[in-house]
């Protein structure tokens, strides 16, 4: 077990949004967090992350409580998060400072080569579209080799074709650096094709509604029966969500 | 090309109107090639850039910490906003008498002057700067495990030096809008003085306007050096071009 929220609790003066949250995340796995807009996806992540300190519980990252942001662990944002002043490999190198010179250049390189942005080390964020920011913000996070990403509806902002080419990069990369990912989005039919398992949450406060395994191998065919069934199974939890 | 128009027109107008007191093109540059052999001209351009420098320099280096601070601290700007609110929309022009009396006859007069001026547009450029920056700049740099002093050098700093940029400009227009007023009292030497002087002392007004002239073209050339920094590596991706 590599992550594990122990009753965590959240409020904000008097709002109650989070409410006795307990998960537990594989070293390895890929978990989606999927709830509305405003249950408090994105502070149970900054609280995972170590950016903001629960009301209620604690997190624990192999046995050891979270008390603040930590390298071992990386905050991925909207393709907002890359440093405009600094060119791709730049970027990328950001975290790399206390690695050697030799091995800054060859990781960056690596990684590089590992999200495609071949040909542009030298352009600065402006000059890339939006999935190559995002590609870019993903390698600058794996450049200094975290065990675990969190990723806050990291293609919320990109359009409906590259999103789909996103997620795919994403697995391919997941599969190749097995890194634990904990993946929020408000998209049902994305988480299905992304994790291993689906926590869903409740209108706020939120709370863990369910929790649904996906069993089934990548690449995932859309229309396999069994996708469509979970993907329908969680629009129902959503819908009754919905009703509260 | 408008300038040449406009050449043109104040020589014509001279003429047409057969003023005795109001200096042509020709008597403007002779009065200044004048000024050159009695080696004045060099002399007081050195001095008033001399002084804004002075001035603005001292601006820069206080006007930037003390911004970041209280860009950083938001109590610090509760605190001292209201202070500086109050005092901003004071001309410098202002503090003349209180110049004088502080720092006499010197050129501490004039320099304190221009700091005056451009320190505010400084402090206000680099606050807004900070307080604007993204906060996921910031959290990033944290999740790397930045040093606080490394966060601020590395995140901090560039993210907010286009705006540092802006504010340099603005108060660079002000230092030297400040200079010429400014060295209308407490020194003898420089523009500023070369004017009121050339007036008082035998109404000179070929060198009053040569002053004005030399004054609004060290003034352009120094603004486009400046405008020239938004093109420079480090903050050119604030600026589209
Ligand atoms: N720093 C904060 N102070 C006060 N309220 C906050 C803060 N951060 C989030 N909230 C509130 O908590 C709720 C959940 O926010 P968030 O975690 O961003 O939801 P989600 O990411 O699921 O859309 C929202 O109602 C939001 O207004
Ligand atoms: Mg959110």
């Amino acid at each position: 077990m590599k992550v594990h929220f122990d009753s965590i609790g959240m409020r904000f003066g008097g709002v109650r949004v989070l409410d006795d949250i307990n998960l537990s995340v594989n070293a390895g796995e890929f978990v989606c967090i999927l709830g509305p807009s405003g249950c408090g996806k994105s502070t149970l992540l900054n609280i995972v992350g170590g950016f903001v300190t629960p009301t209620e519980g604690r997190v624990t990252i192999d046995g050891e409580p979270v008390t603040g942001p930590d390298p071992r662990r990386i905050f991925v944002f909207q393709e907002r998060g890359v440093f405009p002043w600094l060119t791709v490999e730049e970027n990328i190198g950001f975290g790399l400072f206390r690695q050697k010179d030799d091995e800054k250049r060859a990781r960056i390189a690596r990684y590089v080569q590992l999200v495609g942005l071949q040909g542009f080390e030298r352009s600065y964020p402006r000059e890339l579209s939006g999935g190559m920011k995002q590609r870019l913000e993903v390698a600058r996070a794996l450049a200094v080799d975290p065990d675990v990403l969190y990723l806050d509806e990291p293609f919320g902002a990109l359009d409906s074709i590259t999103r789909l080419q996103m997620r795919r990069e994403l697995l391919r990369i997941w599969q190749a650096e097995r890194k634990t990912i904990l993946f929020v989005t408000h998209d049902i039919e994305e988480s299905v094709q992304l994790a291993d398992r689906v926590v869903v949450l409740s209108a706020r406060p939120g709370r863990v509604r369910r929790v649904v395994d996906v069993n089934l191998a990548h690449p995932r065919d859309l229309s396999d029966p069994r996708y469509i069934a979970l993907r329908d199974e969680i629009f129902g939890e959503i819908g009754l969500a919905h009703q509260i | 090309m408008l300038g040449l128009v406009l050449l043109a027109f104040w020589a014509l107008a001279v003429v047409v109107s057969g003023t005795k007191i109001f200096p042509s093109p020709m008597d403007v540059v002779r009065g200044l090639l004048e000024l050159a052999r009695r080696k004045l001209l060099w002399a007081y351009m050195g001095d008033s850039l001399f002084r804004v420098a002075c001035g603005y320099l001292a601006a820069v280096a206080i006007g930037i910490p003390v911004g970041l601070a209280m860009g950083w601290w938001s109590s610090l700007a509760r605190a001292a906003n209201p202070v500086i609110q109050m005092l901003r929309p004071i001309s410098p022009l202002a503090w003349m008498p209180l110049a004088v009396i502080w720092f006499g006859v010197s050129n501490l007069a004039p320099i304190f002057l221009i700091f005056l001026a451009s320190v505010f547009p400084i402090i206000v450029a680099t606050m807004n700067g900070v307080r604007n920056v993204p906060p996921m700049y910031v959290q990033a740099g944290r999740n790397f495990g930045l040093s606080t002093r490394a966060l601020i050098t590395r995140v901090l700093f560039p993210a907010i030096l286009p705006r540092i940029l802006v504010g340099l400009r603005i108060a660079f227009g002000v230092a030297w809008l400040v200079l010429v007023a400014a060295e209308m009292i407490a020194v003898d030497s420089g523009l500023g003085y070369l004017i009121i002087d050339a007036r008082n002392a035998g109404k000179r007004y070929d060198l009053v306007v040569g002053g004005m002239l030399l004054i609004g073209l060290l003034g352009l050339i120094l603004d486009t050096l400046i405008r020239r920094a938004e093109t420079l590596r480090a903050v050119r991706w604030a600026f589209h071009e």
